[in-house]
């Protein structure tokens, strides 16, 4: 097996040095070496989204990527966007709209959907849908967070005007 | 009876929070990252397992090699079938009441002979997971390939090559439902005889979080914990007693978040066991959480049936006779405890369920073949028999001139027309499909989509229409498992304590896996109670902390669960009233709990509960020396009288087909649904919406696609399509409430209803759409691109 490899990274706001083996996922890092046991690891093959993580700043598939291609990064998990209160409003949303029934897919929704309203405020329920096709959900049948998503981006455009 | 003459009760007052929608207190965790499931776990001197599994459908196994793997360090054991044999008891998946049902004794790991390509064979056990399935890579197994029993419809064929030699055929079960004079009814001349055959494709779980437990053995006191994700903690307590070897009186299974079961996680598995015999082998924790592409090959699957289905009707609309006969593939084994036979046995008690059929005759035969194992999934039967019933309404609406809608109104059994009994000997009471049905077609609008679709069709877009109306078993009583003598019990139970904070405290053996169950049943307990819902903790999901039943499954847990709860809130207040009688010198009867204070008869304050409940635990002095007050009761509840609750509901689909891409979409999606009385109308929708994208899924997209030799060929999510976001549509649900007249609580359940119907409208739709053009009617699920071109005779 190839040789453990140093990784120098920041997760969550927290600077981490770590020696990791090559073959390590990223999502398996953060879940087994981390102890961040809010990303999910649902399908390992880069389908069901289950996984997501923000690595600068970016959502990605921690399943499909490597703890070394993170050196040097910056990585968020949904603890770490849960303490910020960067998604409090999202997060409200979700449990309002009951837009979560096992929960084993929202954080890594969460991540997904917040993307979303960063970069799209316009996004109309049919924008939602397609943006959050990589995320699958066994349990809600997705309406209830489309709704929830919708609502976020209604009431954020109203904050930005005020 | 209707709302307006039902008596008031508890649930009327105007601090109910029955029937009001309440957010659920533990999401909030869950939206955090910080649930807590089975895999998250980490144990001291926890080990990690793997599992090689069989890359035959049907091979003879002449050897296993384990000593390579043996050698890499990290691996701490290795176990092929014949040393799993020593140390686990076999399983035999039948029932007393499934007459005739058979199937060999199973092993967690193949032994001599594997029959399914993924049938665990070797297990690996390991520091961690990687190492484990490292050695994996290194058991040298010899397989000597034999022919594979794989198309369920050839099985029973004399040529056909056993898939157990013990026994003489390939048949596990059959059974027969003859009532009335089906011959007289089809022979009449009078009447118009339709027929289809139908097919319903293998598809499975695919719960985001797959299976997984761990296990952790105490020699020192011979007590067994196992964290397992599952749907019924008590039922597997037994299971591993009876398996284990060690005493159920020491077994703790705690099931706490879940990600996800719908049926999956309510089967013995033997990578499952194997895990928890090895926990005990090494006196260590052992952890084992299927991979993906295992869940594939491993959980159990669902549907699989050929139904032959005719249907005779008489001039004026009415259904003289219905003959279906169901021919479904089970896998190798029957699955333990619960079988594998009751989806073919829902499928001939629930077919044609909503009308009155004087004449019915049911055949099913299960057999077994070299696949996976087939067993409950969500909707047990209830797509299939709906599907059926409903496909061949369609054509006999058509063969007699009459409107569809019309057909089910002169058939279906009158809102009044209750109780009743099916012709295959199902007790009804409480329904309303009058009712709904009345409903649904308002809700649609039926009259303006008919008329957007034939405006539509002369522009060349094709638009269709699909209605079904469907029963939904659900609160099923002892009569589904127990009678049969399976460790399942059909009543739950439910404690409520009165804690000196003046909160109070349920566990219920009812379990969470998303559904609400702990947010019901706080809602049903401030009620019967009396205390506001920030004042109710629930516990679940723990066979060391709850009182014993059966867990969550058949839609039972707001029903049954639930109503336990209503009693013991109920029979803590009459414990708290008395005891505030004699500190107050009062009348219990003139007393009341509101708000978490107990008032007399003008609402005036008497004393609260935690001065009452402090009074109680710190100082007993100050009561009265014969007094001994029990500020905690326990109540259980089964359902009597009707073997099930059944509810019923109707359902349309509103969608577009492209007749030259074959490409189906989803516009819109309706439900009216009887499910008693609703505690919580959010959740109850959230579990219809959920169950009808279930539905969808096996209507249009899921399939376990096989070859000819058993081989599983879509193993993996990429290729073995669910509903995503973007091609789901909104769905409305409505509601007619009548609640079922076996509980005081009059809850029914909710969790199949939109599963049970959304294939049948989602096929009717997509006929509806194709009729214009000449195509054969769609009667295989799921309907793709593929088929739907197939049926326009364009590939």
């Amino acid at each position: 097996m190839a040789s453990p490899v140093d990784i120098s990274l920041t997760i969550n706001g927290e600077p981490v040095d770590e020696r990791v083996p090559a073959r390590l996922s990223l999502v398996d890092f953060l879940r087994a070496r981390m102890d961040l046991t809010g990303s999910h690891v649902g399908c390992e093959h880069g389908v069901c989204g289950a996984c997501t993580v923000r690595l600068d700043g970016a959502i990605v598939r921690g399943c499909l990527t490597l703890a070394v291609q993170a050196d040097g990064a910056v990585v968020e998990t949904i603890e770490g966007v849960s303490d910020t209160g960067e998604i409090a409003d999202l997060q409200e949303a979700f449990i309002r709209h009951a837009a979560l029934q096992c929960g084993f897919c929202t954080p890594a929704m969460l991540l997904t959907a917040a993307e979303l309203i960063a970069n799209r405020p316009n996004a109309d329920r049919e924008e939602i849908r397609a943006f959050i096709s990589g995320n699958y959900c066994r349990c809600t049948g997705y309406q209830a967070i489309v709704d929830a998503v919708e609502d976020v981006l209604a009431s954020r455009q109203e904050g930005a005007g005020t | 009876m209707t709302d307006a003459n039902r008596p008031l009760s508890v649930f009327d007052r105007p601090n109910s929070y029955v029937g009001k929608t309440v957010p659920r207190p533990n999401a909030k965790r869950l939206v955090q990252g910080r649930g807590r499931f089975v895999d998250d776990m980490v144990l001291p001197r926890m080990l990690h397992a793997a599992f090689v599994r069989s890359p035959y459908a049907h091979a003879t196994i002449q050897s296993v090699d384990t000593s390579a793997a043996k050698d890499v360090s990290g691996v701490v054991a290795v176990f092929d079938g014949h040393r799993m044999q020593t140390l686990c008891e076999p399983w035999v998946g039948t029932l007393k009441h499934l007459a005739g049902l058979r199937s060999p004794p199973q092993y967690p790991l193949a032994v001599d002979a594997a029959r399914w390509q993924g049938e665990p064979v070797a297990m690996v056990v390991a520091t961690s997971r990687a190492v484990a399935e490292d050695a994996c890579e290194l058991i040298d197994v010899d397989y000597d390939e034999r022919p594979a029993v794989a198309d369920a419809e050839s099985a029973l064929d004399p040529d056909m090559p056993l898939v157990h030699a013990e026994f003489d055929s390939n048949l596990a079960w059959t059974r027969t439902v003859d009532a009335g004079d089906v011959d007289g009814a089809f022979v009449d001349p009078d009447v118009t005889v339709v027929e289809e055959t139908f097919h319903f494709g293998r598809h499975t779980g695919v719960t985001l979080e797959a299976r997984a437990t761990l296990a952790d053995y105490d020699p020192a006191s011979d007590q067994l914990t196992v964290y397992y994700s599952g749907q019924a903690p008590h039922m597997m307590q037994a299971v591993f007693a009876r398996h284990v070897g060690v005493p159920e009186a020491n077994i703790r299974v705690i099931s706490q978040d879940v990600g996800g079961s719908f049926g999956i996680k309510i089967h013995t598995y033997g990578d499952d066991m194997a895990t928890v015999v090895v926990a005990k082998a090494l006196r260590r924790p052992v952890k084992y959480v299927a991979d993906r592409l295992e869940s594939f090959v491993s959980d159990i699957h669902a549907r699989d049936h050929r139904v032959r289905g005719r249907m005779a009707v008489t001039k004026d609309g009415k259904i003289a006779g219905l003959e279906i006969d169901d021919r479904t593939g089970v896998g190798p084994f029957s699955a333990y405890p619960r079988t594998s036979a009751i989806e073919a046995n829902q499928v001939l008690n629930l077919t044609g369920g909503p009308y009155r059929i004087e004449n019915y005759r049911a055949r099913g035969e299960v057999v077994f073949q070299n696949k996976c194992m087939m067993s409950q999934y969500r909707a047990v039967g209830h797509p299939i028999a709906c599907a059926v019933a409903e496909g061949l309404i369609e054509k006999a609406a058509d063969a007699v001139g009459l409107d569809s809608v019309e057909l089910r109104r002169r058939n279906v059994i009158p809102d009044d027309g209750y109780p009743c009994s099916s012709a295959s000997g199902l007790k009804f009471a409480d329904l309303s499909h009058e009712a709904a049905l009345d409903r649904l077609v308002d809700l649609i609008d039926l009259d303006r989509l008919r008329h957007e679709q034939s405006e539509l069709r002369a522009k060349g877009v094709y638009r269709g229409i699909g209605i079904a109306q469907f029963i939904e078993l659900t609160n099923p009583s002892p009569m589904f498992y127990g009678i049969g003598g399976a460790p399942i019990a059909a009543q739950d139970g439910a404690t409520v304590r009165l804690d000196p904070s003046g909160t109070i405290h349920v566990a219920t053996s009812v379990t969470e896996q998303g559904q609400g169950t702990d947010t019901v049943m706080a809602q049903v307990a401030a009620t019967a109670f009396g205390v506001s819902l920030d004042q109710v903790r629930v516990t679940t999901g723990d066979t060391g902390a709850v009182p014993y039943g059966g867990g969550t499954w058949g839609s039972r847990g707001a029903g049954i669960g639930g109503e336990a709860v209503y009693q013991a809130g109920r029979a803590l207040r009459d414990n708290v009233l008395a005891t505030a009688a004699a500190i107050l010198q009062s009348s219990a009867g003139d007393l009341d709990i509101a708000d978490g204070t107990v008032v007399d008869a003008s609402g005036a304050e008497r004393i609260a509960l935690s001065e009452l409940a402090k009074m109680v635990y710190y100082r007993g002095t100050e009561l009265p020396n014969d007094l001994q007050p029990e500020l905690v009761a326990t109540r259980h509840f089964r359902v009597t009288d009707y073997p099930f609750v059944f509810t019923n509901g109707c359902q349309a689909s509103y969608l577009e087909v492209d007749p030259d891409t074959g490409l189906v979409r989803l516009l819109d999606h309706w439900v009216v649904e009887d499910c008693g009385r609703v505690i919580n109308p959010q959740l109850v929708d959230e579990q219809i919406r959920g169950g009808v994208v279930q539905g969808i899924g096996g209507a249009l997209f899921e399939e376990c696609l096989y070859s000819d030799d058993g081989q599983m060929l879509n193993a993996n999510m990429a290729d073995y399509l669910v509903p995503m976001a973007a091609e789901m549509p909104d769905i409305t649900v409505a509601h007619i409430e009548t609640p079922t007249s076996t509980s005081a609580l009059g809850a029914k359940g909710a969790g199949e209803a939109g599963t049970a119907g959304a294939p049948a409208a989602v096929m009717n739709a997509i006929n509806d759409a194709l009729k214009p053009l000449g195509a054969k009617p769609l009667t295989t699920h799921p309907m793709t691109p593929q088929r739907i071109l197939r049926a326009l005779g364009k590939v």
